[in-house]
């Protein structure tokens, strides 16, 4: 029997405010235990949230980047559980009234074919502090400097069909999130964790299965082993007569076992209510204008931006703008040299091996945009070959340094004059005699490929210096004569 | 509407809250009774009446994002039965 996976995913981003959501306290990662853990975030008697206007800023930045209705009201409300990292014993969320509504995203595949994901909304919530179970002589210890991290959970519609979709969708996340800086995206640090819901059912089939949720995966290979797993799971159960439970699971990245969480006697009974130490949120026209007018460029609106602008493919223009650094820095350099697809070859080839090697973010790259243009623009006015360039941005990348300051003192500069590269291409004829006798006694269609050779001593000679597309025509034109 | 004995353990269960064998009847009439008055306030024809989130005709004022909590720890921690290396200790949870 052929099976058709459904995946909806819920996803946790972390805002990155200074502070948190309903206190003045930081929200830095990496902290002391504790140290960032005030009156408010302790539930201690007597303490009232006071909401955070950055929070609600970047909530409602990521309700227009995803094309949403902006809720202008907003309501918040208290989950009600008991955990011992949420001191409160509820988590002030939203529910029936969130600040963002239903939106979409558009994914694009491998194979280049586009879906769209639709979002069901989006609610401002505060995340939990952290428990530690080990090393406590049977007791457990809390870290609450977590506690009150502004969150925003984003919902989407169970519209994907398979682990590739829902791995594209949350990298458009990221993507979205991070370019309009309303996360740091710093996965490993569990400021974006996803929660996946899967179900299966006979393909043609327009009732849903039974789902299964899976909660808090934090990297996206993590999640596509995930989703694999619980497919396999779910279809075998079927297949041998079995039922699919609903339940919550946790996947173990590291030993890629998956397992039931004990399944609370009381699921889901939150008994949510409007939160009385809070009032109803509001927010006017020029608020959402304001943060409307402060959206950077989203990925989507560089891709096409490179597209139009430079001519490039779509999938280089996807890969340059899936973050808005790598965008930025591309189109700097772009500029610069005035050749979008020179400039894209250089981004996604050289400067990506070097990064990847010394395992550096584009942000940190020792050649800066405009170095690298200065360089593309020596290339494009025949200063340099290509493999010369290379060697250029080696030295730009360790030393430093101008591609013009660089060629001046290595002496690189390519040699254009005719004169000077035919003398080479005669010193090499001269030298070369078996090679040109066999030139000669080839057969036409072949002597293409052996021009290669005499292209490589010529090159060699010049110290790599030569304009290849020069030597090649001085080439053909002097040994053809002898033939 | 009226509840039962189980509703009212079940209530009490998910509050953490242990209520003596003996007290639950006399809950179950307590509980009860709210609802029922509940109930009154249902009767009441309320068509085009805006839900109220709150009873103050006021709405959140929001606060500037910048640090005013400073690390008091030492002090915050005073008040807990048991700290280790920071953390606060509690009977131990594992889900």
């Amino acid at each position: 029997m052929a099976w058709e996976t459904v995946i909806g995913l819920e996803i946790h981003v972390q805002l990155s405010t200074a502070t948190k959501i309903f206190s003045g306290a930081s929200t830095a990662f990496g902290a002391e235990p504790n140290t960032q853990a005030c009156a408010v975030d302790l539930a201690l008697p007597g303490t009232l949230p006071v909401l955070n206007a950055e929070a609600v800023r970047k909530a409602v930045a990521f309700g227009l980047a995803v094309d949403a209705e902006i809720g202008k009201r907003s309501v918040f409300e208290r989950k009600n559980y008991f955990y011992p990292d949420l001191p409160k014993g509820y988590q002030t969320t939203q529910l029936a009234e969130p600040i963002v509504g239903a939106g979409h995203v558009e994914i694009t595949l491998e194979d280049g074919t586009t879906r769209q994901i639709r979002i069901h909304h989006a609610h401002l919530e505060e995340d939990a502090g952290k428990s530690l179970h080990e090393d406590f002589h049977g007791m457990s210890g809390i870290d609450l400097n977590r506690a009150g991290t502004p969150l925003i959970e984003i919902v989407t519609e169970p519209d994907m069909r398979s682990a590739e979709e829902a791995v594209a969708f949350a990298r458009k996340l990221h993507s979205i999130v991070t370019s309009i800086g309303i996360c740091d995206g710093n996965m490993a640090e569990g400021s974006m964790r996803f929660d996946v819901n899967v179900s299966v059912r006979p393909a043609g089939s327009d009732t849903l299965g039974t789902r299964t949720e899976t909660k808090n995966l934090n990297s996206f290979r993590f999640m596509e082993e995930a989703i694999a797993l619980e497919v396999e799971r779910q279809i075998d159960l079927i297949e041998s007569g079995g039922k699919v439970i609903q339940e919550t699971r946790l996947y173990n990245g590291d030993t890629k076992v998956a397992r039931s969480m004990r399944s609370k006697e009381e699921a889901n009974d939150y008994r949510y209510f409007p939160c009385p130490d809070l009032l109803p949120v509001e927010i006017d026209d020029s608020f959402i204008d304001a943060v409307r007018d402060a959206l950077p460029m989203l990925p989507d609106q560089w891709k096409a931006l490179f597209i139009e602008q430079y001519g490039l493919s779509d999938y280089d223009a996807g890969v340059l703008s899936s973050t808005p650094s790598q965008a930025a820095y591309f189109d700097t350099a772009a500029k610069q040299c005035k050749d979008g697809k020179l400039a894209a070859n250089w981004v996604m080839g050289e400067l990506a091996k070097y990064l990847n090697q010394n395992d550096l973010e584009i942000t940190a790259s020792p050649v800066s945009a405009e170095q690298l243009g200065g360089l593309l623009e020596r290339i494009k006015d025949n200063t340099l070959s290509g493999n010369i360039a290379k060697q250029v941005f080696e030295v730009m990348w360790s030393e430093g340094g101008s591609a013009d300051e660089i060629i001046e003192a290595k002496g690189l500069k390519q040699v254009t004059d005719s004169g000077a590269i035919e003398q080479i291409v005669d010193q090499v004829i001269a030298q070369c005699t078996t090679q040109v006798e066999q030139y000669v006694s080839a057969e036409p269609d072949k002597r293409g490929k052996m021009i290669g050779f005499f292209m490589g001593q010529v090159m060699k000679l010049s110290q790599g210096k030569a304009n290849p597309g020069q030597v090649q025509g001085i080439l053909k034109q002097k040994l053809d004569a002898l033939v | 509407m009226s509840l039962d004995r189980s509703d009212v353990e079940k209530i009490a269960h998910l509050a953490r809250l242990q209520i003596a064998e003996q007290d639950i009847p006399q809950y179950t009439e307590n509980l009860t009774n709210i609802l029922q008055l509940v109930d009154q306030l249902q009767a009441v024809n309320t068509t085009g009446v805006e839900p109220m989130a709150h009873p103050l005709d006021a709405v959140q004022r929001l606060r500037a994002d910048d640090v005013t909590e400073l690390d008091q720890r030492t002090q915050l921690q005073a008040h807990a039965p048991a700290v280790e290396e920071g953390l606060f200790l509690v009977p131990r949870v594992i889900e």
